[in-house]
């Protein structure tokens, strides 16, 4: 059994969403929580089409309803999880008939979905940034996490909470240690012996105190306390929520250095750009979603002259701190030395297939499912959630709920680049219930102001039963349409991911 | 697992049970030739290229939908399997375009690799051919029906790999033809442009149009990579002639996707080639952008990047790795802004 919630995997990831389709055609039972009608949808055995901003409930009442039934997985979660009091205590209120009214699922597919994915023997649950991309971002993930647990759906194969991560390498940016609280393979920059052995090994003294998140950095550079900053193959300024906020902080910089493929629209306020080279032009490896460490091999000579790693390495020997790599085998080699999750993974042992970490030796096989005997932490906590809605709701003068994701051709920006992608879709066409475009008198193609507190952008609509009444639902590929212009500046407390898919706007025919 | 054993060309062979006679073949080293039959679809028996002879059986049975029995006695290349493979091929010949010398499948095309092992030159068949019109109205499939030898492949994929259902079988005896339902041309239907019908057509029929009349296949260069699009990392073969890429081509031992890919994976490489990629560092003076070596751009960086950690501190600098870049690109940035700009101010997209 599959349950995908906050997830259009034949969009964002198709080769999954064909193997998803595929087992639901081979018999699979198939739950798609979304608010949108997407394909898989239509495949599905049940769809919850929940109202947006509305997971925690849902998932608190298909926990209530498995407690009540009991049937969770006792001797799962008295032998391998803490705090299942808590769960109980908090799921208590979420009654089948007040998560249905602050969902809108119907209680007769809650009581369904609640026993089917209790009593299948092996259930998956997958999401994406449909989950994460909430002030409850985070929050939601434990959701999800309690309802796996709660049922003893973890840690056997065919079974496991799987994030499908959106960018290539999403996950081997985290692995590298491109985050500000921790060294590649999450090794905490607070721990004095983490700190002390990649000062050993690098040759110089590390900074002990965690840096700063992405939101961070751009409130402190429009604070002016963050003067120079170095931006490599990312675009905030179309890609990060509340663009324009971005864009100040880019103008105050005193120095700002971008390594791109293309002049971006952050590339624009740039002193320095440095011209970087695609995946086709340099060896290297990329860890997908599943953990798997597979190799990217060079097939042409990097258009700009060099690789990007060689440019990085010749910016730190003329700022006094030569390295001496003779390829990304070797970069590899070192990072891996100092990653025990990664240890054991060479390029000859991936030469024909990549390898899923934690691998830490040589002779270790790799790691197809995580958890199979216990957790990171030990027991499995089970945390007690209550709904948090969205932080900013529609109203009188803003009335449509916008909604942002990825649409099957493009990826983020790369793919607008790409000529012959490009000639079929174009410009972003937002998606508008019927009901809603009758009354705004819009059809297919017309096109519309949309404007938030923050931000107004136009674009042509296409009118679809897709989306419910109520709602519009835009990507963010087109720079002609910067969609997240309008998106709420709202993050996650912990995460602080950008709270992309709800704010309210306005429409107007133009 | 359970074994069968059987007799192929005087060879005792086990294979698992259920295997397919020509599966049983196959592990034995024996190549049975096949046009319709592919390892990651579902059987079909339609174009009967795999006929063998089985002791027992009265007429040529296709090994590729017959079950290995234990005890059969298959021989694979006598003189009546030889001639009925002639047959069909001489039938398909029949109705087929013979413009080899300019048809971009030459070198990868199983029609062609047959009729030159069966020696098979031209059809005693004298008909009527088909005249139909090539649909090359998308930027990345040609459809040559004229071509098409209704292995049914590409409506398999269709259905199969991609879950589409957008291609089948329409009309019937002489007209019969693999088209979109409606019979549209590709643009037209629901097509989401996977390609993944192209990567199984054994034939011209079904052709990626980026490559067209850029190399011949046997000139490609295949580098084995993964995908740049998105997480779930697929494989495939960059296809590189004269140092240039000019097409990607499904590697089937991608323990992830196998021959499977989406349109971006699969068209979306031209980005590489994009006019607005940059080749030269640029400095912005007076407002604007010059273009200037890597020597000074790279100078300038340093002196100014060292001027501002030490007049503000470490912590006034901030850089962002990415998503999209390897491995190891990621890890030299974040050494270079911990060990060389003294900070742990390093994110990225992550969340985005
Ligand atoms: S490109 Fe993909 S969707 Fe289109 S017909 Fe071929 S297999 Fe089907
Ligand atoms: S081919 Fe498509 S599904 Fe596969 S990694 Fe690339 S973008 Fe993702
Ligand atoms: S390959 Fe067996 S019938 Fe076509």
């Amino acid at each position: 059994m599959l349950f995908l919630i906050g997830t259009n995997t034949t969009e964002a990831h198709p080769v999954i969403g064909y193997k998803i389709r595929q087992a639901a055609r081979r018999g699979a039972k198939l739950i798609v929580a979304d608010p949108r009608r997407i394909e898989l949808a239509e495949e599905a055995d049940y769809w919850l089409r929940l109202r947006p901003g509305t997971d925690i409930p849902l998932l608190n009442g298909l926990m209530h309803i498995i407690i009540k039934e009991e049937l969770y997985d006792k001797a799962f979660v008295a032998e391998r999880t803490e705090n299942f009091e808590a769960l109980r205590e908090t799921v208590e209120k979420y009654t089948p008939g007040y998560v249905s009214r602050l969902t809108g699922v119907p209680v007769e597919d809650l009581y369904a979905v609640a026993r089917l994915y209790a009593t299948t023997d092996k259930a998956m649950i997958f999401y994406t940034l449909g989950i994460t991309e909430h002030v409850c971002g985070t929050n939601n993930v434990m959701s999800i996490a309690n309802l796996a647990m709660l049922t003893g759906h973890i840690g056997r194969p065919g079974t496991g909470v799987n994030p499908l991560r959106g960018q290539n390498n999403v996950q081997g940016a985290c692995d590298m240690g491109a985050l500000p609280n921790v060294y590649p393979g999450y090794q905490r920059v607070t721990d004095p012996a983490v700190r002390a052995k990649f000062q050993e090994a690098w040759g110089v003294s590390l900074p002990a105190g965690v840096g700063l998140m992405i939101p961070e950095m751009f409130d402190k550079a429009n604070a002016g306390e963050v003067k120079a900053m170095y931006i490599l193959g990312e675009n905030p300024v179309l890609t990060d929520p509340n663009s324009n906020h971005i864009r100040s902080g880019l103008a105050r910089l005193e120095f700002l250095v971008v390594q791109e493929l293309f002049l971006t629209e952050t590339a624009e306020y740039a002193d320095v750009v440095l011209p970087a080279a695609s995946f086709a032009e340099t060896d290297g490896t990329f860890t997908n979603t599943e953990r798997r460490v597979q190799r990217v091999r060079k097939a042409i000579e990097p258009l700009p002259g060099r690789t990007n790693w060689q440019t990085i390495m010749a910016l730190c020997a003329k700022m006094g701190y030569p390295m001496h790599y003779r390829s990304p085998e070797e970069i590899f080699a070192e990072m891996a030395s100092l990653t025990p999750s990664y240890s054991g993974i060479n390029y000859s042992r991936i030469e024909k297939e990549g390898i899923q970490w934690p691998c830490p030796t040589c002779d270790h096989p790799g790691t197809p499912y995580l958890h199979a005997r216990s957790f990171t932490r030990g027991k499995g906590l089970f945390q007690a959630i209550d709904h948090i809605p969205p932080a900013e709701m529609p109203d009188r003068e803003y009335p449509f709920l916008l909604s942002t994701g990825r649409v099957l051709s493009h990826y983020n920006v790369t793919t607008l680049y790409s000529a012959g992608i490009q000639s079929l879709w174009s410009e972003e066409h937002a998606e508008v219930n019927p009901d809603d475009a009758a009354r705004l008198g819009v059809e297919t193609g017309s096109k519309v102001k949309v404007a938030s507190r923050r931000g107004k952008v136009v674009t042509r609509v296409q009118v679809t039963d897709r989306v419910p009444p109520g709602v519009i639902w835009m990507s963010f590929h087109y720079r002609e349409t910067p969609t997240n212009v309008l998106t709420s500046h709202a993050v996650d407390p912990v995460s602080k991911t950008g709270e992309y898919k709800v704010c309210a706007v306005k429409i107007e025919k133009i | 697992m359970d074994l069968v054993k059987l007799q192929i060309d005087g060879k005792e062979v086990e294979a698992p049970a259920g295997s397919t006679v020509l599966e049983a073949a196959e592990q034995a080293g024996i190549h049975i030739p096949r046009l319709c039959h592919d390892p990651e679809l579902s059987p079909w028996g339609g174009c009967r290229l795999c006929v063998v002879e089985i002791e027992g059986m009265r007429n040529l049975p296709a090994s590729c939908v017959t079950t290995a029995a234990p005890g059969m006695v298959v021989r694979t290349g006598t003189p009546a399997v030889i001639e009925a493979r002639r047959t069909i091929l001489e039938l398909l010949l029949a109705n087929h375009p013979l413009d080899c010398l300019t048809c971009e499948k030459t070198g990868d095309c199983k029609l062609a690799e047959y009729c030159y092992e069966y020696g098979v030159k031209e059809s005693s068949f004298a008909g009527e051919r088909h005249n139909y019109g090539i649909d090359d109205s998308n930027p990345f499939i040609v459809r040559d029906l004229n071509k098409c030898i209704l292995c049914g492949k590409c409506v398999r994929a269709c259905a199969e790999m991609t879950g589409k259902d957008n291609l089948d079988f329409a009309y019937r005896g002489f007209h019969a033809r693999v088209t979109t339902f409606g019979d549209t041309s590709y643009l037209e239907s629901d097509c989401v442009f996977c390609g993944n019908c192209v990567s199984v057509c054994p034939t011209g029929a079904l052709m990626e149009k980026q490559m067209k009349g850029k190399a011949r296949r046997w000139e490609l260069k295949r580098v084995k990579t993964t995908c740049p699009f998105c997480g779930t990392g697929c494989n495939f073969d960059l296809c590189v002639k004269d140092g240039k890429i000019v097409g990607v081509a499904s590697n089937p031992d991608s323990v992830v996707n196998g021959r499977a890919l989406c349109i971006k994976g699969r068209f979306g490489w031209d980005f590489v080639y994009s006019d607005k990629r940059l080749k030269t560092p640029l400095i912005r003076r007076n407002g604007k952008f010059v273009p200037v070596s890597w020597e000074e751009a790279l100078d300038l960086v340093a002196a100014r990047l060292k001027e501002i950690r030490e007049k503000y501190g470490p912590g006034s600098f901030a850089a962002l790795s990415s998503a999209r870049c390897t491995n190891e690109e990621n890890y030299l940035l974040q050494k270079f802004v911990r060990a060389v700009m003294g900070t742990n101010n390093v994110d990225h997209c992550a969340r985005t």
